[in-house]
């Protein structure tokens, strides 16, 4: 599937900008973003219940921007399942099937088949209103297989559910998407739930697609600050990028940075320096080891979770973020305590401010 | 030294207001009814008891009504072939009327329901409109419309159709009944077609359906509690309907309406008025009360 300069516009409110996207054939992919950053609407585009307002969008090679729902080879599973309160489960999940004018016998056989892959065996008479919100979830996803679409779309399949069930569904959901080899895309604003599923994630906001790699790519080498902040937590330091691997910082500190490719910022740019709280070691001031960029400041705040401690540290220039984990290993800081931060220089990112 | 009141007592203490706010309440919302209740008694109940006493009473020769020798001979009348024909007619026309106020009123209903708020709402209001004018203003309206010579007629001569004659035939009380009861279908239409959750025709698009197999699997079936809410609230008063098929049918067929008012003012004959005024109501209640059941079970 791809997507080619994709826009959507809504009178004068531009909720898709200018999309570019290529997703593989039986992959697993993430469009991830906060509330009303064009990622359900890019969805929708890929389903046909918007037509893109420019651009093209093809699905295994034919463009499809302009047909409507009923004659594309996708199917979606909704935010709320939209199930069909006045029919059973079986009706449900047959209902794409009979409006293809599929045979009979082959309708019941692939409805009972899809019915039992969502392990529903046993429900087929029962209305969607008996149902519990996980096993809506379910016929929902056999009502979009059973159809054998090219592209599963799911918009937030699992927002409505308590974590607890959130958690189970989402394995199962991978489980499900290596089973039956569909690409898969869906829709999320949890973070969490795109790294734990998808292959590939793109990162949009206000209608643009910011980034697109793989979970690790997205955490460990993210290139812009609404990335590295919406995914994880991080420090940013401001500075300016000297040389493709040299970053000024605006306390005067020179760091270098993992090579900043083409296109995303250049040198002499204002840029920021993504720096995750667990990728700063933290030490007694002036322990810092030789050969490694490192700061200094005073411990402000101290916060145990459990399994680790986060420190704020004041600078005089600004505040960072430290999380170690909590070992009897290794020394506890109080407030007032003056300390070295430092890390590896692969640890860090360059990122558009 | 304070003794504090252990926890089970307290428990209970609160339990015991809680219940008497609830019992005042209850008293209180009792007592709001009351008006609205001793009108329905007053005016409803007990006018349709007289009716049902009536209907057992006996028609003397002078054409009075006694109060005495209670018997069913009203309702053995009821099974006369010159009743059923009354009946029969009444409820083809009823249909009719139920049938063409669904096809006119459920396009009209959905366009409705899928405006923007303002234009709904300005829409609604013409919808109502008709009600401020007196109901046989309207029905005379009509009859100055329908009238040989009247605009309409005039317009089909003009265009060489010739000269229409539709006052005083069968179509001008469909003509006019749709009218008077078009309100009473669209208004529930209008309902249910509003509370329709728009996903699932999005849903049934996506599983392949068109517009129109979207509409008549999805669409219409979960509005179909408006449908059978208007078609009842459009022929239990068609079936009923007395100004309206006097007014334009020129009183040339009698239906229902029209039987009973001459039962009861030129036959002189109370208790077989009575008698089918309370069967018309009593087989109008009971198959509205199936309809609901049956319709509450599906939906």
């Amino acid at each position: 599937m791809s997507l080619r300069a994709v826009s959507k516009h809504f009178d004068d409110v531009v909720a898709v900008d200018s999309v570019d996207l290529d997703i593989g054939d039986g992959e697993f992919f993430a469009l991830l973003g906060p509330s009303g950053c064009g990622k359900t609407t890019t969805l929708r585009m890929i389903a046909g219940l918007e037509i893109p307002s420019a651009g093209s969008l093809k699905i295994f090679g034919s463009e499809v921007g302009p047909l409507p729902p009923n004659r594309r080879p996708v199917n979606t599973v909704f935010q709320n399942y939209a199930l069909f309160p006045h029919m059973s489960v079986a009706d449900n999940v047959g209902f794409g099937l009979r409006m293809s004018k599929t045979p009979k016998a082959d309708v019941a056989r692939r409805v009972s088949e899809a019915i039992s892959l969502v392990r529903m065996g046993g429900m087929e008479n029962r209305r969607p209103a008996q149902l519990s919100g996980g096993q809506q979830q379910r016929v929902a996803l056999a009502r979009a297989l059973v159809n054998r679409p090219k592209v599963l779309l799911l918009d937030e399949p699992l927002a409505a559910l308590d974590l607890k069930l959130r958690q189970e569904m989402q394995f199962e959901l991978k489980q499900l998407q290596r089973e039956v080899g569909i690409t898969f895309v869906f829709v999320t604003h949890d973070q969490e739930e795109a790294l734990a599923l998808s292959d590939r994630i793109g990162v949009m906001d206000s209608g643009r697609l910011l980034q697109v790699g793989t979970p690790e790519e997205i955490y460990d080498a993210p290139v812009d600050r609404f990335v590295a902040d919406f995914i994880g937590r991080s420090n940013f330091l401001a500075g300016t990028l000297e040389a493709h691997d040299r970053v000024c910082l605006a306390n005067g500190d020179r760091v270098t940075v993992p090579s900043v490719a083409d296109g995303v910022v250049s040198v002499g740019d204002a840029v920021q320096v993504s720096l995750r709280p667990e990728r700063v070691m933290i030490d007694r001031a002036g322990a810092a080891p030789e050969g490694h960029a490192s700061l200094e400041g005073e411990v402000a705040t101290v916060t145990f979770l459990g399994n680790s401690i986060v420190y704020r540290v004041a600078l005089d220039w600004m505040t960072i973020e430290v999380e170690t984990d909590h070992r009897p290993d290794l020394d506890r800081h109080e407030v007032g305590d003056r300390v070295a931060m430092w890390w590896r220089d692969d640890a860090i990112a360059v990122v558009r401010p | 030294m304070t003794v504090l009141p252990d926890a089970d007592a307290l428990e209970t203490a609160l339990g015991e207001a809680e219940r008497r706010g609830e019992v005042a309440e209850r008293r209180r919302g009792l007592l709001l009814a009351l008006p609205s209740f001793a009108y329905m008694v007053l005016f409803f109940a007990v006018p349709l008891v007289i009716v049902l006493v009536y209907s057992f009473a006996t028609r003397t020769s002078s054409g009075s009504t006694a109060l005495s020798d209670w018997n069913l001979e009203a309702y053995r009348k009821l099974g006369e072939p010159i009743v059923r024909n009354v009946v029969i007619r009444s409820v083809v026309l009823a249909l009719i009327t139920t049938v063409l106020c669904l096809v006119i009123a459920y396009p009209f209903a959905y366009f409705c329901a899928t405006r923007s708020a303002t234009v709904r709402n300005l829409l609604l209001v013409a919808v109502m409109i008709p009600f401020w004018t007196n109901f046989l203003v309207r029905n005379y309206a009509w009859r100055l419309l329908l009238s040989s010579g009247g605009p309409i007629s005039s317009f089909t001569e003009s265009i060489g159709l010739g000269p229409t004659e539709i006052l005083f035939t069968k179509t001008a009380v469909v003509i006019g009944l749709v009218y008077a009861y078009l309100p009473f279908m669209i208004l529930p239409l209008f309902a249910s077609i509003d509370r329709l959750d728009w996903r699932l025709v999005e849903a049934s698009r996506d599983l392949y359906a068109s517009g129109p197999a979207s509409f008549r699997k999805v669409v219409l079936p979960l509005t179909m509690p408006g449908v059978i809410a208007g078609s009842i609230l459009v022929f239990v008063p068609s079936m009923g309907a007395y100004v309206t098929p006097e007014l334009l049918g020129g009183g040339k067929e009698t239906l229902l309406g029209s039987y009973i008012v001459t039962q009861f003012l030129t036959a002189r004959n109370w208790p077989v008025g009575a008698s089918l005024s309370f069967v018309l109501m009593a087989v109008m209640l009971v198959s509205t009360i199936i309809y609901f059941r049956a319709g509450g079970k599906n939906l």
